[in-house]
Order: C-alpha cells, then sequence, then structure tokens
C-alpha cells in the first residue's frame, strides 16, 4: 500500500492505493473515471489511452506509483465549461464511431497527435500514427476524417490535408 | 495483478540495495516489455525497481564520436532527438518504427537492450554498430553481449545504464513487419566504417540477433545491394513459428540487406 497523489483532469488527488494497481484501475475503481476503457488489457488496443504530463499513454501498462507526482488527463478532462473538445465535436459530426468502446482512446491519442505532430498532417500520417488504437466496428474511415476535421479546426487548413471525398472520388 | 512492491529509487546505489533487499526484485524501465508479462504470469517479482528517476539512467549526448544514450531514454525521446537524427539518423527513424506511439513514449532503449527479445529492433543496431553496453559494474561489448533468446551476459541485479555507440560512416536499416504484433519478422541493419561493414539480423535468429558472415564479408568487398545477392542464411538457424518459415525468412534478409543497402542513412519499414 502506498500513498499516491497526482493530479488528474486538473485536480490534486491523494489515495492509499495497493501498489499492483494499473492506473486503467485506478482511474476506472479507485476514482470512477469509468471513461477509460480497458478492451485487451495487454497493451494492444489502446482503448485506455490517457495523456501523462501531456504525453499519450496505455494506462492498462502503467503501475499507479510509476505515474504518481504527475498530471493525468482523461476523456473526462477533455470538455471545458460544458463545450465539447473539437475532437469530441468532430468525431460526433463525422460518425467516427458506432459502438463507442474505442472512442475515448481514439480521441485521446487523436488530441496528443494534433497537439504534438511537427509536420503536415494528412490521411497516410493519421493511420500510421493511429496504429496503436483499435476499432472493431468503423472500419476507420470516419475516424480519420474525425481527426482530419478537428485538426484543422485547431492547426489551420495550412497543416492539414484532408482526404478527398468519396463524393468528389465517385464524380472522377 | 498480484502483490508486489513498487520502488522509485532516485540513485543507482539505493536501486541496487532495494535489489539484494528484495526476495525475488526485478527492474522496471518503461515497463512495456516487464507489465504484460507480469499479466501473463510469466514473471512475478517481488518488488519491481523503477530505474526511471536515476540520473545518471537519462540524457543523449556525442563525445569522442560516440554517441551515448541513457537506458532510461524512452524510445520517444530517441527518434525526435537533434543530437541522434544529426550523429546516426537511421538510429532515431528506428526508434520511431517501434511499436505503436503510445509503446514509444513508455519503452525504453534499456530495457529493449536487457531483455534482448528476438524480435526486437534495437538490439540489431547495437551489435551492427558494435556499441558497448555500459552498467553499473562494468562495460560490455555488443558482441559478448547477447547471448540467446531472451539471454544477456548482465548478471542478476546489473543495471544497464547507458549504451554507447561508435559513429559510422553510414548505417541503414530495413525492416519487414508483422501487421498484427507490429515486431519484425526479419529487420536487417547495416553500419559501415571505411571498409568495414557489420551486419546484424533481427527477428530472424533461432538464437536471436547475429551477424550473417557471409553478408559482411560480401558488402566489405563490394559495398552495393547487388552485393548480397547470392549471400544465405541455414533456414535450420532460424525461426521457424506462425509468422513465418526459416525458408521465408531467409529470403527476407537476403532481400531486406539488398534494400537496406540502398538506401544508407534510411529506415525502411514494410508490412
Ligand atoms: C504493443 C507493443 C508493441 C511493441 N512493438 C515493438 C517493436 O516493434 N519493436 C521492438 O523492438 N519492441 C517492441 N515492443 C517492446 C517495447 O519496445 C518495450 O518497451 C521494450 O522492449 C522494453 O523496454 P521497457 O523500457 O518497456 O522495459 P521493461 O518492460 O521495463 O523491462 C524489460 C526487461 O528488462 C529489464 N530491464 C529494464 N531496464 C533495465 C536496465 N536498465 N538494466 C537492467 N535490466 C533492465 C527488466 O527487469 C525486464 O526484465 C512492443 C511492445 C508493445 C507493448
Ligand atoms: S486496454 Fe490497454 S491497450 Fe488495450
Ligand atoms: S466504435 Fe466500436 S470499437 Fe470502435
Amino acid at each position: 500500500m502506498s500513498r499516491i497523489a497526482m493530479k488528474v483532469n486538473g485536480a490534486d488527488i491523494t489515495k492509499d492505493v495497493a501498489d499492483p494497481t494499473l492506473l486503467s484501475e485506478f482511474l476506472r475503481e479507485h476514482l470512477g473515471l469509468t471513461g477509460t476503457h480497458v478492451g485487451c488489457d495487454t497493451t494492444q488496443c489502446g482503448c485506455c489511452v490517457v495523456h501523462l504530463d501531456g504525453v499519450s499513454v496505455k494506462s492498462c501498462t502503467v503501475l499507479v506509483g510509476q505515474a504518481a507526482g504527475h498530471a493525468v488527463t482523461t476523456i473526462e478532462g477533455l470538455a471545458e465549461g460544458g463545450q465539447l473538445h473539437p475532437v469530441q465535436k468532430a468525431f460526433r459530426e463525422c460518425h467516427g464511431l458506432q459502438c463507442g468502446f474505442c472512442t475515448p482512446g481514439m480521441i485521446m491519442a487523436a488530441t496528443e497527435l494534433i497537439a504534438t505532430y511537427p509536420g503536415t498532417l494528412n490521411e497516410h500520417v493519421v493511420r500510421e500514427e493511429m496504429e496503436g488504437n483499435l476499432c472493431r466496428c468503423t472500419g476507420y474511415h470516419n475516424i480519420v476524417r474525425a481527426i482530419l476535421t478537428a485538426a484543422e479546426e485547431m492547426l489551420g487548413p495550412d497543416r492539414v490535408v484532408q482526404p478527398a471525398s468519396d463524393h468528389a472520388k465517385t464524380e472522377g | 495483478m498480484y502483490p508486489l512492491v513498487y520502488h522509485r529509487p532516485k540513485t543507482l546505489a539505493e536501486a541496487k540495495e532495494l535489489f539484494g533487499a528484495g526476495a525475488d526484485a526485478t527492474f522496471l524501465s518503461g515497463g512495456h516489455t516487464l507489465l504484460p508479462t507480469m499479466k501473463q504470469r510469466l514473471a512475478a517479482p517481488s518488488d519491481v525497481i523503477d530505474l526511471t528517476a536515476i540520473p545518471e539512467m537519462r540524457g543523449i549526448a556525442v563525445e569522442a564520436r560516440l554517441l551515448k544514450i541513457g537506458a532510461a531514454t524512452t524510445h520517444a525521446e530517441v527518434a525526435e532527438s537533434k543530437i541522434v537524427r544529426d550523429a546516426i539518423p537511421v538510429l532515431a527513424g528506428l526508434a520511431g518504427s517501434i511499436g505503436d506511439r503510445h509503446v514509444r513514449h513508455r519503452g525504453t532503449i534499456g530495457g529493449s537492450t536487457a531483455n534482448n527479445d528476438p524480435a526486437a529492433d534495437y538490439p540489431s543496431a547495437v551489435l551492427a554498430l558494435g556499441a558497448t553496453i555500459v552498467t553499473d559494474r562494468r562495460r560490455i561489448a555488443a558482441d559478448d553481449f547477447f547471448t540467446g533468446l531472451y539471454q544477456t551476459l548482465r548478471e542478476p541485479g546489473e543495471i544497464v545504464t547507458r549504451i554507447e555507440f561508435p559513429i559510422p560512416d553510414s548505417a541503414c536499416y530495413a525492416k519487414f513487419r508483422s501487421p498484427a504484433s507490429r515486431y519484425s519478422i526479419v529487420g536487417v541493419f547495416v553500419a559501415r566504417t571505411g571498409k568495414n561493414v557489420r551486419v546484424a539480423v533481427t527477428g530472424a535468429g533461432a538464437s536471436g540477433v547475429f551477424r550473417p558472415a557471409e553478408f559482411e564479408a560480401a558488402l566489405s568487398a563490394d559495398f552495393r545491394p547487388e552485393a548480397v545477392a547470392h549471400c544465405s542464411v541455414d533456414p535450420d538457424s532460424l525461426l521457424n513459428d506462425l509468422n513465418a518459415t526459416g525458408e521465408y525468412r531467409a529470403h527476407l534478409i537476403r532481400v531486406l540487406a539488398g534494400r537496406a543497402v540502398a538506401k544508407p542513412g534510411a529506415l525502411q519499414s514494410f508490412k
């Protein structure tokens, strides 16, 4: 048992927790932040992605002690003043989800990608950089569109190349 | 998970003391091999000693034509480092090709080298570049360090603190990834310094990373992709598993060696 102090979504938290507790387990079961999902628990699927000091990590593969003294942001911490984060908004508008199980991890991964990627974001880059996040429903197409839509809103049109729309493609 | 005690020492001395005091202690760096292994019950340490808060384990620098990277440096830090990109560009490329971006944010060069997974990327660079593994008690040449599948010369309680890479004239890496696991089925790292060429193959060897002598001789004589066209590795010395047969891996070694040499300085990842 250790006394763990960390910042979670901006709030200072102190709890006594057993050492083998995973960060994902701590967030869900000790803090009730069940937006962070556990899909595989084997570091494969990315459903559990949160930000640790602004960097995306698979929280099922971090011991709570490793995160002690650091700042964690979960999907619950993204919206500000009742306003959805641009990535959340874009997932809704672009139909970037079906069952929604992968969505919190997708959105946390995408917000970090947009915030930190140094170059121009395009469909290829997004697909490569998001390969640590698996979705069993959507076929990824609308997830990529959602991310590029949000990226354009956040970074401006100069940093983002939108894919040619399916509609434009069929029209030649 | 099952009971364990987590420690985060601030000095090497403290880490060694904790290791000695634990019934069955182990070190933790990025945890991206250790924690999945523990969940599978393939490891059940009593004490987990996190090495990442120890200052000696961090930092990237070039001194006397040696690129020195602290063991707790993450794959993402190596991939983004200007020092690494200037000194050995393909090493930054290799680090940026490991797993996915979340794995790269946690996994470390020291953890990967100490673990010596037969499919890991770093051991090929460490061996081909003739790096030195620096520990809390000695310096070990890469040629001696990797001794078999998940086996190294490291003694119980010995801490890898940094890796020192001699800077070559040029180096290149070509790998073929399993689309499911993201690990290399075959990766070929080629380093050239003057007329001396060293080649290391990961993902394929039945006893882990190895240097294919015939390829090194051919490329030392003639540093062109064509030089390896007739080189071969005995398929019986290679892994034969659900990802690929030994014959297929032997074929990939030749193809990837040729592709690597065709693009000096470049990381090429195929899937
Ligand atoms: C989904 C996924 C995909 C991956 N894909 C790839 C890939 O494509 N290529 C690749 O190369 N790797 C891949 N990895 C492995 C990843 O790079 C690991 O992070 C790495 O191999 C181990 O580094 P670590 O810092 O996480 O080590 P840890 O898990 O912390 O430690 C691994 C082992 O080394 C020991 N150890 C750690 N540091 C030291 C030290 N300084 N001194 C002595 N012993 C030490 C530990 O006790 C443990 O036994 C993948 C991992 C995952 C989860
Ligand atoms: S639950 Fe963490 S990666 Fe799948
Ligand atoms: S929306 Fe169902 S897993 Fe992605």
